[in-house]
């Protein structure tokens, strides 16, 4: 089948002149962990010079609302002005363990818009998000496939103490999607060392349901890379 | 039937365009490259430090067969892998799916460190993808594997290496508790039939915790641990 898809696509190049060509394609993006809950997935196709995070630099102040709380908003409006194009919430609401949510077909047309970006908040998670930087979407029909992993966004303490805390800036963990945390947590880590956004140590919870270091628990909430598969449809 | 004339139309079509632009380039393509009759060595090397690994299952098929599916339950077959490192079932499944081109097992664990060369010859090259997997005996559930990968467009001599996650077979619970893990660490119990994890599905494993990192009741220690990737894997187009 790929055989026949590139060859085909040898054929209209060398049969048509260069043009260029919008490009078609819809994106599925799947949670491979068992017990972390994504936030609204932003899917995103933008210019060269636009990213919604970079590793080893500081977060903007809308990757930190992301990634602290999971709003959207501030990234789209990055977005917008960039003239981007996005689908938010292709899941409508959390990505659960193992499950996965398609975008609609996005069509660049004549835009610049070639890279493909992807994030969403890890739940539970002080400040965890999984990401996707500037991938280059491709032009031949086909199916790709990319294994991504969980970045920290180095804006908040990794404390590990659940509190309802989601606005950027304020301490703490929003939820536990799947409701199987603990509580009375006494705090499982200081500020960051490094403030840059980084490959996301992991959490480290504990067995206490009522107090302990962390509200999280080690044999629910710790994960390992990859974190969630992106698969591009290019039609 | 339709899956059988899928596969075939575009075959068609491409063999064609494929000679064409032989031609058109360089024109030293022997029979050997094009043969549908290829053989694959595959060499699979233990990278973590304390985490045998059950004896290889090595499958050559065509697209469409999958041992596994993400975010999907596990088969019986593959929770007596994941589980006890017993690759009997799924061997036997796999000889019977009709995509099947060519299998093996391995003949003996592989320790941390140590590697394992299985060979599996083909008959319909240009399709071949191949899965492997293989426990990680000193844990609940947890497996390596290489799932449908496509080695249809390597050239005679060419060979490919990829690292492998391990996955979580969502079987059985991760207690590491004594008399759960069939590995040296424990040498307790492989299968059971009872489905007592989380959650009831196939995901990246979220790794082992052991007692030396705060869960009481476990029989592993720090040594157990691991990180991806838990193997290295070279496959080499022989013929």
């Amino acid at each position: 089948m790929k055989k026949f898809v590139l060859s085909t696509a040898a054929l209209s190049f060398a049969l048509v002149s260069l043009q260029a060509q919008a490009t078609q394609f819809t994106v599925d993006v799947q949670n491979l962990t068992q017990g972390i809950y994504f936030t609204p997935l932003l899917v995103a196709a933008h210019n060269a010079d636009t990213h919604l995070f970079k590793a080893g630099m500081k977060a903007s102040d809308a990757l930190q609302a992301m990634a602290e709380g999971g709003a959207l908003t501030g990234l789209e409006a990055d977005l917008d002005t960039a003239s981007g194009q996005y689908s938010a919430n292709p899941a409508g609401g959390l990505l659960a363990p193992g499950q996965s949510a398609t975008t609609t077909s996005i069509d660049t047309g004549t835009s610049n818009n070639q890279y493909l970006s992807v994030v969403a908040m890890m739940l539970p998670t002080n400040d965890g998000f999984i990401g996707l930087d500037s991938y280059p979407i491709p032009t031949t029909p086909g199916t790709y496939t990319i294994n991504i992993n969980g970045y920290d966004a180095g804006t908040e303490a990794n404390d590990e103490i659940i509190n309802g805390g989601g606005t950027p800036g304020v301490a703490g963990i929003p939820v536990a999607p799947g409701g199987d945390n603990g509580t009375g947590a006494t705090g499982a880590a200081n500020a960051d060392t490094n403030t840059h956004v980084h490959i996301h140590r992991g959490v480290l919870g504990d067995t206490n349901a009522t107090g302990g270091m962390s509200d999280l628990d080690s044999r629910i909430h710790r994960w390992l890379n990859p974190v969630a598969r992106v698969t591009i449809t290019v039609k | 039937m339709i899956r059988l004339n899928m596969q075939k139309t575009p075959y068609r079509i491409g063999l064609p365009l494929l000679m064409m632009a032989t031609m058109l380039t360089a024109c030293h393509h022997d029979d050997k490259e094009n043969s549908e009759n290829r053989t694959f060595s595959i060499t699979v090397t233990n990278l973590t430090a304390n985490q045998p690994l059950s004896p290889l299952t090595a499958i050559a098929h065509t697209s469409g067969y999958h041992a596994f599916v993400d975010g999907e339950a596990a088969s019986v077959a593959l929770e007596l892998i994941a589980e006890g490192g017993d690759n009997g079932a799924l061997l036997t499944e796999a000889k019977a799916a009709s995509q099947h081109l060519d299998s093996k097992s391995g003949t003996a664990p592989i320790g941390p460190g140590a590697s394992d060369t299985i060979e599996l010859s083909v008959t319909h090259g240009s399709k071949a993808h191949i899965s492997l997997l293989s426990m990680l005996v000193n844990t609940n559930d947890a497996f390596t594997a290489s799932n449908a990968y496509s080695v249809s467009d390597l050239a005679v001599h060419e060979s490919r290496t990829i690292n492998l996650s391990v996955w979580d077979a969502g079987t059985e619970a991760n207690s590491e508790a004594a008399g759960t893990i069939p590995g040296p660490a424990d040498q307790g119990e492989g299968y059971n039939a009872t489905r007592n994890d989380i959650v009831n599905f196939v995901g990246i494993h979220r790794g082992v915790i052991s007692a030396d990192d705060g869960l009481a009741t476990s029989v592993l220690d720090e040594s157990h641990r691991f990180l991806n990737p838990a193997a290295k894997v070279t496959i080499k187009r022989i013929d």
